[in-house]
């Protein structure tokens, strides 16, 4: 039988890998969703989309890949027995998660101010949801890459940085879907 | 049997088959007055054979699995169950809440008394003192189970079981809320009934059909295992946000309508990885075990639990769809077709597993079981396919259309009748299924030439 030997082949943690499939497949209908509700009224989700920040979204984008950059370099110093500067790497790459936060917290607060709900129009219902439970999940991959910096055991590290590519992927995704696509 | 207690499970078995053909009984009643409304109005409504229908088989299936707990634990964790007495205690509460709640609702006494009388609900429905019976009883089942466990070994079907049965104790708490604002009655609800069917039960499910895997078909427990861990991960992934299927219509905000086609969709994922699961590994099996029929109702229910809970399910799982089909007949087939393929055939799987073993009349290849299965099957996807068919008309003219409720079940009552028909077939298949239980002392056997030891 193969298909033991085919799993046996995956680099790191089997169940993370189903956890990222599943999350993608969530987003992707997410956004599939989203693309699919935006045709039937295109003038009315550019005019909400107007209201959001290119510019943060953007520098937002730039913070998450450095950060998966450097939890990337974190495995491979591991691995190379620099506990060290992995270690600093992977506290590296969640405070830039938490700058994301920040970033994210005062969009969402500029929001609110202008009074704009999930139920102003189905443009930001889509776009809380979506942004949303990405947050939720930069919030819980901070979590997990300070445990993997305090439990660094290259394994650890691994499934961490899984994790965190997999945040990172997801809003490589929905940066141009939500804010770009014109 | 290679552990005393293990015998525990053969009284909560017996206790879960009367309460079966109560509740199939109740059931084909139930199909009577829908074609014969006024059948019994005075002295059973439709209401309370609903309740009855619908609660025995909640109760009947819990039975089984704290049964299928006593009966492969100590096989699993290899040391005797924690305490006999305390198991025969919590069997003896269930049956006496049991009852306690049949007795209250038939008869409706002590109305408007806080602790002993109705509370006046659709769902979650016991008199306050049941419900506290029903904590202590899982309370004590918990404890019991628990202890076992931690003295002795620990595998991932242990593990992934205890993990199930803890979360459906603890779920069950929502349902001492009882708030007056319906709405959230009915979310509060969902908590207890769709984190049970599609969260923790799905666990219990996975684990018990992994230890019959284990025991019938021979294939590594580190196979099985991983199989395990990636049923449930999926199980928990889509089942626990996919409870927002219920909150599209219900006053809940509308977020829920996305959040619930999402998550809800991915619950096929599960159920089709379950069936895969028992395939597999009885396509890689090297063991020809003789018990032919708890096989065939562990491939059964892996097989309708994905048509009945993941393709039916997902019929009408999105919104769009949903604002349609709601609680039209298209509900009752998935409903029908997801609790038998899901947690009747894993019962009776388990049952049939485990029972000739408890009396001693291991091995044979029950021949009537198997016939049993294919009666009551039949009965039911048959019935699966008739509400389905009417529902789509119900749908129609009246969602669609707009007739009025009352014309439209005029019009399908056909379908009714084809229903009333396919339910006598299953509750036959039922009944043969306790009589081949119970009565035959000897079955031909023909074992396998390629027997291996079990595990």
């Amino acid at each position: 039988m193969s298909d033991t030997s085919l799993i046996d082949e995956l680099p790191g943690e089997l169940l993370m890998w189903v956890l990222i499939i599943s999350e993608l497949l969530v987003f992707g209908a997410g956004m599939i969703a989203f693309m699919g509700v935006r045709l039937t009224d295109p003038a009315g989700f550019a005019e909400a989309q107007a209201h959001l920040h290119r510019t943060g979204a953007a520098f937002n984008t730039a913070v998450l890949v450095t950060s998966g950059y450097l939890a990337a370099q974190a495995l491979h110093w591991r691995q190379a027995a620099r506990r060290g500067a992995a270690r600093l790497a992977l506290i590296g790459a969640a405070l830039l998660g938490v700058v994301f936060l920040i970033i994210k917290g005062t969009e969402y607060a500029d929001k609110a101010a202008q009074g704009i709900s999930f139920e102003t129009h189905p443009f930001f219902l889509f776009y809380y949801l979506l942004t949303g439970f990405h947050a939720a999940h930069v919030l819980a991959g901070v979590g997990i890459l300070l445990l993997v910096s305090w439990r660094d055991d290259a394994r650890n590290i691994e499934a961490g940085a899984q994790f965190w590519h997999m945040v990172d992927l997801v809003w490589i995704m929905l940066f141009p879907v939500i804010y770009l696509l014109g | 049997m290679k552990y005393e207690s293990q015998k525990i499970a053969y009284a909560y078995f017996a206790v879960a088959m009367a309460l079966f053909a109560i509740q199939v009984i109740g059931g084909l009643l139930a199909g009577l007055i829908y074609v014969f409304p006024n059948f019994l109005s005075e002295l059973l409504p439709f209401n309370i054979v609903r309740m009855l229908h619908t609660n025995s088989l909640i109760v009947w299936l819990i039975l089984g699995f704290f049964g299928a707990a006593y009966f492969l634990i100590p096989e699993e964790s290899e040391r005797e169950i924690h305490s006999t007495k305390l198991a025969y205690l919590q069997l003896i509460i269930l049956v006496v809440g049991t009852l306690g709640v049949v007795v209250t609702y038939v008869f409706n006494l002590f109305e408007g008394n806080w602790l002993l009388g109705k509370e006046g609900r659709e769902f979650l429905e016991q008199p306050k003192w049941v419900k506290a019976g029903i904590v202590v009883a899982a309370l004590i089942f918990l404890y019991n189970v628990s202890m076992t466990v931690l003295k002795g070994k620990k595998t991932a079907i242990t593990n992934i079981l205890l993990l199930g049965l803890w979360g459906l104790a603890l779920l069950f708490l929502f349902a001492f809320y009882n708030p007056g604002n319906l709405a959230l009655d009915k979310q509060y609800w969902w908590y207890v009934v769709h984190l049970w069917v599609e969260g923790v039960w799905e666990l219990i499910m996975a684990s018990i059909l992994a230890y019959l895997m284990l025991k019938l078909t021979g294939v590594d427990r580190e196979i099985v295992e991983k199989w395990l861990y990636v049923i449930v991960a999926a199980a928990l992934f889509s089942g626990i946000l996919g409870t927002g299927h219920h909150y599209y219509w219900i006053g809940t905000p509308a977020y829920w309508q996305w959040i619930g086609s999402i998550f809800s969709s991915l619950e096929v994922i599960p159920f089709f990885a379950m069936m895969a699961f028992a395939f597999v590994m009885v396509w890689k099996g090297r063991r020809d075990h003789p018990n032919k029929a708890a096989l065939l109702w562990s491939l059964g229910c892996a097989t309708l639990a994905f048509f009945g809970a993941g393709v039916w399910g997902f019929l009408h799982t999105l919104h769009g769809v949903n604002y349609y089909t709601h609680g039209t007949q298209i509900t009752a087939a998935h409903g029908h077709l997801a609790f038998y393929g899901a947690y009747v055939c894993l019962n009776l799987a388990i049952f049939s597993y485990a029972m000739p073993i408890l009396k001693n009349r291991d091995p044979y290849n029950q021949v009537l079981n198997m016939g049993s299965f294919w009666l009551m099957t039949s009965g039911m996807v048959f019935m699966t396919f008739v509400l389905t068919f009417g529902g789509t008309v119900q749908t129609h003219m009246q969602r669609v259309v707009g007739d009025y409720f009352m014309d439209v079940q005029d019009q399908i009552a056909i379908f009714y009748w084809m229903r009333l028909g396919s339910g006598v077939v299953v509750v036959l298949g039922a009944l043969l299924f306790i009589y081949s239980i119970w009565v035959p002392r000897k079955e031909v056997i023909e074992s396998g030439a390629a027997e291996t030891p079990a595990e």
